[in-house]
């Protein structure tokens, strides 16, 4: 119990500086990206009006 | 024997990306790569003509969201291919260089990618513009990843005949985006993309012939030879020059559509009439090389008259705001 304690930085996966990096990179196009789709929905539903709720074929 | 020998000599460098093991070195560019942003342009170029053809017109935000989500949708369709063939794509020059076999995203991670991506596309398309354009979105992309890919593609010569028909959905799609029904026209959209593609891939599967042999596709020019090949070509152009001009023949279009649709289309024949007679070897490469390079030229030139002839010159004034 008290190694794990001492020690706990070498437990798990240690990422490099690079896959810091690239995840960071992914982490902020996730975040981009959910952004622009939540616009996306918000200015769809102000066009559509009432009719957001009406999907014909 | 030979195949899976290269196999493991290509795939040996990359264990961590092949089984997807230990943290990725992945950026958000490989993923787009993932997305054949190439193909991406041509569906999302022949949607808008389908979409802007359509009579009545769409909405131009709500025609824009339903061109992002056939995008997307294509997009998925390519990463869905790419995730499927590695193993190809990894023995041939033109495609070794792709996320996966290059040891970039990690295959699995390549499936869900997809996956979300084609779920996303479709349940947006249906939510925000209507169900029969994300149904057809659907059927694209399974017919695309499944029928196609898993499918057609290793199994017999007439795989992008059939297979044609994924890339020929988009102006259908985009005419139902903005009607919410299917007409005769984006019926003959489809046609001229369905029948061009043939000619079009086996110009290219001729240039490619080793690449493919080598990973085991049985495209036309492998199984059957350069001769037969260069007699399909010539049989589907003669078919493609009257479906090239048929929405002129119809009526759908002014005599400028028809004028331009008629010369291409004999040019097109006369093309592959070139390369049916180039003698073998050199002669035939430069044939086939040209015959690709032109086809590609020829569809992009029928769908912009197509896009100012039906489109803008007509329904353009009748956008609904």
């Amino acid at each position: 119990m008290s190694n794990v304690n001492e020690k706990p930085e070498e437990n798990g996966i240690v990422l490099t500086e690079a896959q810091k990096r690239a995840r960071r990179s992914r982490s902020i196009a996730i975040a981009v990206l959910l952004g622009v789709l939540v616009v996306l929905f918000y200015i769809v539903t102000l066009i559509k009006g009432p009719g957001v709720l009406n999907r014909p074929l | 024997m030979t195949m899976q020998t290269d196999t493991a000599h290509l795939s040996s460098p990359l264990p961590a990306a092949e089984t997807g093991v230990g943290p990725s070195l992945a950026t958000p560019r490989d993923y787009f790569e993932l997305l054949k942003p190439r193909v991406m342009s041509l569906v999302v170029f022949t949607a808008l003509v389908g979409m802007v053809v359509a009579p009545g017109g769409i909405n131009p935000v709500i025609g824009a969201v339903a061109l992002l989500f056939i995008a997307i949708g294509a997009g998925a369709s390519g990463a869905l291919n790419m995730w499927y063939e590695a193993d190809v794509d990894a023995l041939m020059a033109r495609t070794a260089k792709r996320p996966i076999p290059d040891g970039r995203v990690p295959r699995g991670e390549v499936l869900g990618f997809a996956m979300f991506l084609a779920a996303l596309s479709v349940i947006s398309l249906g939510l925000l513009v209507n169900v029969l354009s994300a149904a057809l979105l659907a059927f694209t992309i399974f017919f695309y990843a499944v029928i196609y890919s898993m499918w057609l593609k290793r199994w017999t010569p007439q795989n992008i005949v059939i297979g044609g028909a994924a890339g020929a959905f988009p102006p259908m799609i985009g005419w139902a985006a903005a009607t919410g029904t299917i007409g005769l026209e984006p019926v003959l959209m489809f046609l001229i993309i369905f029948i061009w593609t043939p000619p079009h891939f086996w110009a290219l599967a001729m240039l490619r012939k080793d690449d493919y042999a080598r990973a085991g596709i049985p495209m036309l020019p492998v199984v059957s030879g350069d001769r037969e090949t260069r007699r399909q070509i010539l049989l589907y152009s003669l078919l493609l020059a009257p479906v090239g001009a048929s929405p002129w023949l119809l009526g759908y279009t002014s005599i400028v559509y028809g004028a331009i649709s008629v010369v291409t289309g004999l040019m097109f024949v006369a093309r592959a009439v070139q390369l049916f007679a180039a003698p073998e070897g050199k002669a035939t490469e430069l044939a086939a090389k040209k015959l690709f390079g032109y086809s590609v030229l020829y569809l992009f030139l029928l769908f912009v008259v197509l896009l100012i002839d039906g489109g803008f010159g007509l329904s353009f004034g009748q956008l609904t705001w």
